[in-house]
């Protein structure tokens, strides 16, 4: 119960920054050169002066910029999150409709990324110094490195076009129809490479901060106190040092969930998948600003229970967390 | 092999190199211990004098890169060098238990002390979990933890520094080794709970005939405990004998001047101070109150509570306590480093607290503070002529008239003025000290506070430290407020002393009277929990009294 | 000095400086050995790399010269990379110190501006921005540099908050100094190594933000950018792939290289936390 209550805290400190950053996009978004009604008129051809008059009014955007920014926050508080020209549908059911797929190829890659980026960076931390680790160091390095776009596309080259194992693109296979298992195996087979892809970079920041991490606590005293005591080093290793050193990695994967959506934009590009972030680069590109904000205002709120999820996490494993707040 | 065996433990010409690189390249060099079952061997020595390096090596947990390059460690006639990892570890634990310094880093954050503890039977014995659970409580009662129940299943952060190190005693003798090393198990703790450790220790020692390797620097703690003594210096071994012996009649000049530098508990004549109040001290108190407003539960911490103390003019006051007593916090407030909650400071009838930043900031050099960190109060990335020379030119002196003071000042605390130029980290932990007060000499304050200024040095450079106070004390007639929560550095320098608990005020007397007949009952169980009381006495009755000679530092190597 | 021998001891830190400085020499020597404008005609079309001597990379779908794009693109991306870097780390510095020293309200109205930026993915951050100010390569550079800072801030704050407790920041202020002196003149040089060394990763960063949106077609057209590079060439991915691999390669080199210094300078300045 405690717990539950130290994370609503962190949660209601976190509230007025989304609230603050909500409303500073609406500001900036004042400035932009077009509008929606704007690229409703370009797309019909053009129309008179009355007509985009008219449609101003419809959309509600002749009014002054403070009413426009109440009502936009009132409307969030609804999670009514405005309507979307171009697709003409309310962009919450938009986003509703893409959210999945974004959800799905961030999960498997998340988990890939922190299985493998925890295993390689304990190999790495144990042999610290060694050969191995200076292998596994350099490639978590060149991981980094890699713009994830050109290694989707340097991947379809090699896996799809010559060798054939694994699609270029899409989602699933529309045409075939599958359903239950078959239809998840499919979908998986089609995520093999996005999510790779996608998992790449944060396999590198994984491994790198659980090796450090692991070095750190293997410094400390208390190891040295288990080893005095006859442990045998896998033991040391298992039982006190590394649910130390996947503490600090936990707080690392929530804040770079966040990051992860951003770089799924250009992933589900590359790949074809019909996602938020696909859809985040439509709506810049056809100047929808409507479904631009909303996709931001998902992303945030995302963002936002994610963290909420880690800390209430954070608090169970940490037994010091709680004291602190109770001295 | 026949017959009993005269030692437990046996180091023979034992070396330890280190990797290439460090200062020096033998960590030991051809040190020889030996230690009777039953015993207690204290191995004193400073830092660097690889102490601690010993018993690392015994368990054969040395660090990385460093290794044994020479000798035999024979542990109840079994050659420890001869076995392997996995032959060691069956020992650690079973045959030697170890305690470490710092308790609250010592045991792992995340496991209940129960656990911990269990762990021991867990991996040399195969005791089932109840049976583990009853020695476990066993083991806390033992050690006399107060409801051991609760303890079992708390997590370290939530015990008191104390009683994480009855549980690490408790996680050592486990299994009733035959050998048990302490590292400075004490030295992180209060000097209350000091004394209840170390009787703790000596107690369940002879209960179960447990040979102790007793690790310390404090020549105090040594002669509350040892049966034997091993004096360490820079990787060598340079007296040993029975404990009674090598306090009386020290050999070697270096043990002579390690025990001349411990602070005598006997205060000096008391010096005749004629001053009126310098520094009035009245009702001052300040409040923390910790718990945000979202939280139920705010707590009150009366940091500070109605402090009343007065400072004469060119005399010493002291003031004494433990941790949580206050007297940091009242060094801060005096220091203009904190404003006091309530209470006033008057210095020669002017009031401190009055006024905006501006005079306050002008005011400041009244009353200048000297640092407990000698590594951290001196900013590592200037000069130290800078440093010493910032006041003055803060408050608008001429840069060269602020150098020439600053040379100046150098030489009054004992310092080559040619070294003006050089950086922090070129100098030692007793030079930045002195460092430390020409800086705050430098803008000729009245009124001196030293916060702790000898307590992370080594006892024979904490000696020079108060030395050179003294000195200055009469050679400019600065008027001093020393702050240590070590009595024996009081008694050394300060006329008057006044003891802080929870704080409050609980006793303020002339040093002679505190020493003499104290009479709060805190103050006695501070007094009678000073570590070897009869340890300087000791020495005085050799000869070797601080006062009289003077140590050959020179032939000593300091 | 000591920290150059240091830093040079280390292989991996050579290698990225050896890198490092062969892209700005590709950069410094592009006007000189491409000095067309690398966005203009220059051949057939989709011609490979080695094929004709003139254009030892080869060229892309609409006849241009890889090599000479490659080499201005250097310029593009160090650029663009160095001023982002630049601001966000000015920004950062900035908001760190003040929260970090004061603390009290400024710190939480600080850290709760920082909070909200870091709460909205910073990729789409920049997808707003460009989409409001539009995709010329100031503008870009400016995005970037706004949606990098938070890192620095806490990283900054972070260093702030212990050293403020430091006791020479404690003497400085019984000998009376004012607080914009201790800030800027005193803790800000101690706290200054962290950040530079992670002013590498920023960097890092930057450039792949760049490349990313360039890659979307939403970054300057009329500068030569890896990205664009590699998004021009996807409709070729079946046949002619080089038009995609080979930008994809130097920008793995670069952010490599700046990864390797940024990390070998942070050995360098903390010897006794490199591998045993």
């Amino acid at each position: 119960m405690r717990v539950l209550l130290l994370a609503l805290r962190r949660l209601a400190t976190s509230l007025p920054s989304l609230l603050l950053i909500l409303c500073g996009l609406f500001l900036l978004l004042q400035f932009a050169p077009g509008d929606t009604v704007d690229a409703l008129v370009a797309e019909m051809g053009g129309a008179d002066a009355a007509v985009i008059g008219q449609l101003r009014q419809f959309y509600g955007l002749d009014a002054s910029t403070t009413v426009q920014l109440g009502r936009y926050l009132w409307r969030l508080v609804h999670l009514d999150l405005g309507y979307s020209a171009i697709y003409g549908k309310p962009v919450a059911a938009v986003i509703l409709e893409r959210l999945p797929v974004t959800l799905v190829l961030m999960g498997c890659a998340q988990v890939l990324a922190a299985v493998c980026g925890v295993a390689l960076g304990v190999a790495a931390a144990r042999r610290a110094g060694r050969w191995p680790d200076t292998l596994v160091s350099m490639l978590g390095l060149v991981f980094y490195a890699t713009p994830s776009f050109w290694f989707g596309l340097m991947g379809i080259v090699v896996f799809a076009i010559h060798l054939g194992w694994l699609p270029p693109g899409g989602y699933l296979d529309v045409a075939a129809g599958y359903k239950g298992l078959e239809r998840i195996a499919d979908i998986a087979w089609h995520l093999v490479l996005p999510a790779v892809t996608l998992a790449l970079i944060y396999l590198a920041i994984y491994l790198r901060i659980m090796r450090a991490s692991m070095l750190e606590v293997l410094s400390l005293d208390f190891v040295r106190s288990a080893r005095a005591k006859g442990l045998a080093e896998y033991a040391v290793l298992v039982r006190h040092v590394l649910r130390n050193a996947l503490l600090p990695l936990l707080t690392l994967a929530g804040l770079q969930f966040g990051t992860m959506l951003g770089g799924s934009v250009v992933i589900e590009s590359v790949f074809a998948l019909p996602g938020l972030g696909r859809l985040a680069y439509d709506s810049v590109v056809q100047r929808d600003l409507n479904t631009l904000l909303g996709i931001v205002f998902i992303s945030a709120l995302l963002v936002i229970a994610i963290n909420f999820m880690v800390d209430m996490l954070y608090a169970l494993l940490d037994p010091r967390i709680l004291h602190e707040r109770k001295a | 092999m026949s017959g009993p065996l005269p030692f437990l433990l046996s180091i023979d010409a034992l070396s330890v190199a280190l990797p290439a690189g460090a200062d020096r390249g033998l960590a030991l060099n051809n040190v020889s211990l030996a230690l009777a079952p039953g015993e207690v061997l204290c191995v004193v020595g400073e830092s660097g004098s690889g102490k601690s390096m010993t018993a690392g090596a015994v368990l054969g947990l040395l660090p990385d890169g460093v290794r044994r390059s020479a000798g035999h460690i024979l542990l109840e006639g079994r050659e420890l060098t001869a076995l392997s990892e996995a032959g060691l570890r069956r020992i650690r634990g079973a045959r030697i238990g170890m305690i470490f310094q710092e308790p609250m880093t010592a045991l792992n954050p995340l496991r209940t002390i129960g656990d911990q503890i269990g762990e021991v039977f867990r991996t040399h014995t195969r005791l089932g979990k109840a049976e583990i659970a009853r020695k476990v409580l066993g083991l806390l009662d033992d050690v006399q933890i107060p409801q051991p129940h609760a303890a079992a299943g708390a997590y370290p952060h939530e015990l008191s520094g104390g009683q994480r190190q009855r549980a690490m005693i408790a996680m050592a003798l486990a299994l009733e080794p035959s050998l048990l090393i302490a590292d400075e198990p004490t030295t992180a703790l209060d000097v209350t709970t000091q004394a209840q450790i170390l009787r703790l220790i000596r107690e369940l020692q002879r209960r179960k005939g447990t040979a102790v390797l007793f690790i310390t620097h404090d020549f105090g703690v040594v002669a509350e405990i040892a049966d034997r003594i091993a004096v360490m210096r820079q990787g060598e071994v340079v007296e040993t004998g029975p404990a009674a012996e090598i306090l009386a009649r020290p050999r070697h000049p270096y043990t002579q001047a390690l025990l001349a530098a411990v602070p005598a508990l006997e205060p000096p004549a008391p010096r005749v101070v004629a001053g009126d109040t310098l520094l009035a001290i009245d009702g001052i108190g300040k409040t923390y109150r910790s718990g945000s407003w979202l939280g139920r539960g705010q707590r009150q911490v009366h940091a500070l509570d109605q402090v009343c103390l007065t400072l004469p003019r060119g005399g010493a006051l002291g003031i004494v306590g433990e941790s949580g007593s206050g007297k940091s916090t009242l060094a801060r407030c005096l220091a203009g480093l904190l404003d006091p909650d309530r209470g006033s400071l008057r210095l020669d009838d002017e009031d401190l607290l009055a006024g905006g930043a501006a005079r306050r900031r002008r005011r400041a050099r009244r009353i200048q503070m000297v640092f407990q960190d000698p590594f951290g109060s001196l900013n590592p990335r200037r000069r130290v002529g800078e440093l010493v020379a910032q006041g003055p030119l803060i408050h608008g002196e001429h840069p060269l008239r602020a150098r020439q003071r600053a040379a100046e000042l150098f030489e009054l605390v004992g310092l080559d003025p040619s070294a003006l130029d050089r950086y922090p980290h070129e100098f030692s932990g007793g030079q930045r000290q002195r460092i430390g007060l020409a800086r705050a000499l430098a803008l000729e304050p009245d009124v001196l506070v030293a916060d702790e200024p000898v307590s992370a040095l080594d006892v024979s450079v904490q000696a020079q430290v108060l030395a050179l106070l003294d000195d200055l004390r009469s050679r400019t007639g600065l008027s001093l407020i020393l702050i240590t929560h070590d009595l024996r550095v009081a008694a050394q320098v300060c006329d008057r002393v006044a003891v802080m608990k929870d704080g409050r005020v609980v006793e303020q007397a002339d040093t002679a009277a505190l020493f003499g007949s104290p009479r709060h009952p805190y103050t006695q169980a501070l007094l009678a929990a000073v570590p070897g009381r009869q340890a300087a006495g000791l020495a005085r009755a050799a000869g070797v009294s601080p006062a009289a000679a003077e140590p050959d530092w020179a032939q000593a190597g300091l | 000095m000591k920290l150059l021998q240091r830093y040079l001891r280390n292989p991996a830190a050579c290698f990225g400086l050896l890198v490092l400085l062969a892209v700005i020499a590709m950069a410094a020597s592009a006007p000189l050995l491409f000095p067309a404008d690398p966005l203009s005609l220059a051949g057939r079309p989709l011609q490979w790399p080695l094929k004709d001597p003139r254009f030892w990379l080869g060229t892309d779908q609409t006849g241009r010269d890889i090599a000479a794009q490659i080499f201005h693109g250097a310029r593009v991306s160090l650029l663009i990379g160095f001023v982002a870097t630049l601001i966000a780390v000015c920004i950062g510095i900035l908001i760190g110190a003040f929260a970090g020293y004061y603390g009290g309200w400024a710190d939480n109205l600080l850290m709760r501006l920082t909070e909200g930026f870091q709460t909205l993915p910073s990729f789409l951050l920049l997808l707003v921005l460009v989409s409001v100010f539009g995709s010329g390569i100031a503008t870009v550079t400016l995005a970037i540099g706004a949606v990098s800072w938070p890192a620095t801030a806490r990283l900054t704050r972070a260093e702030f908050l212990t050293l403020r407790n430091r006791d020479f920041v404690h003497s400085c202020r019984s000998l009376g100094m004012r607080d914009l002196q201790i800030i800027f003149r005193e803790i800000l040089p101690n706290a200054l190594p962290p950040v530079v060394v992670y002013a590498s990763v920023v960097m890092a960063l930057a450039i792949l933000l760049e490349s990313a949106l360039a890659f979307l077609n939403l970054s300057d057209p009329n500068v030569a950018s890896w990205g664009n590079l590699i998004g021009g060439g996807r409709g070729v991915l079946r046949s002619q792939w080089y038009v995609s691999a080979i930008p994809g390669i130097a920008i793995l080199l670069t952010v490599l290289a700046v990864s390797l210094v940024g990390q070998g300078l942070n050995d360098a300045l903390n010897p006794r936390l490199k591998r045993p």
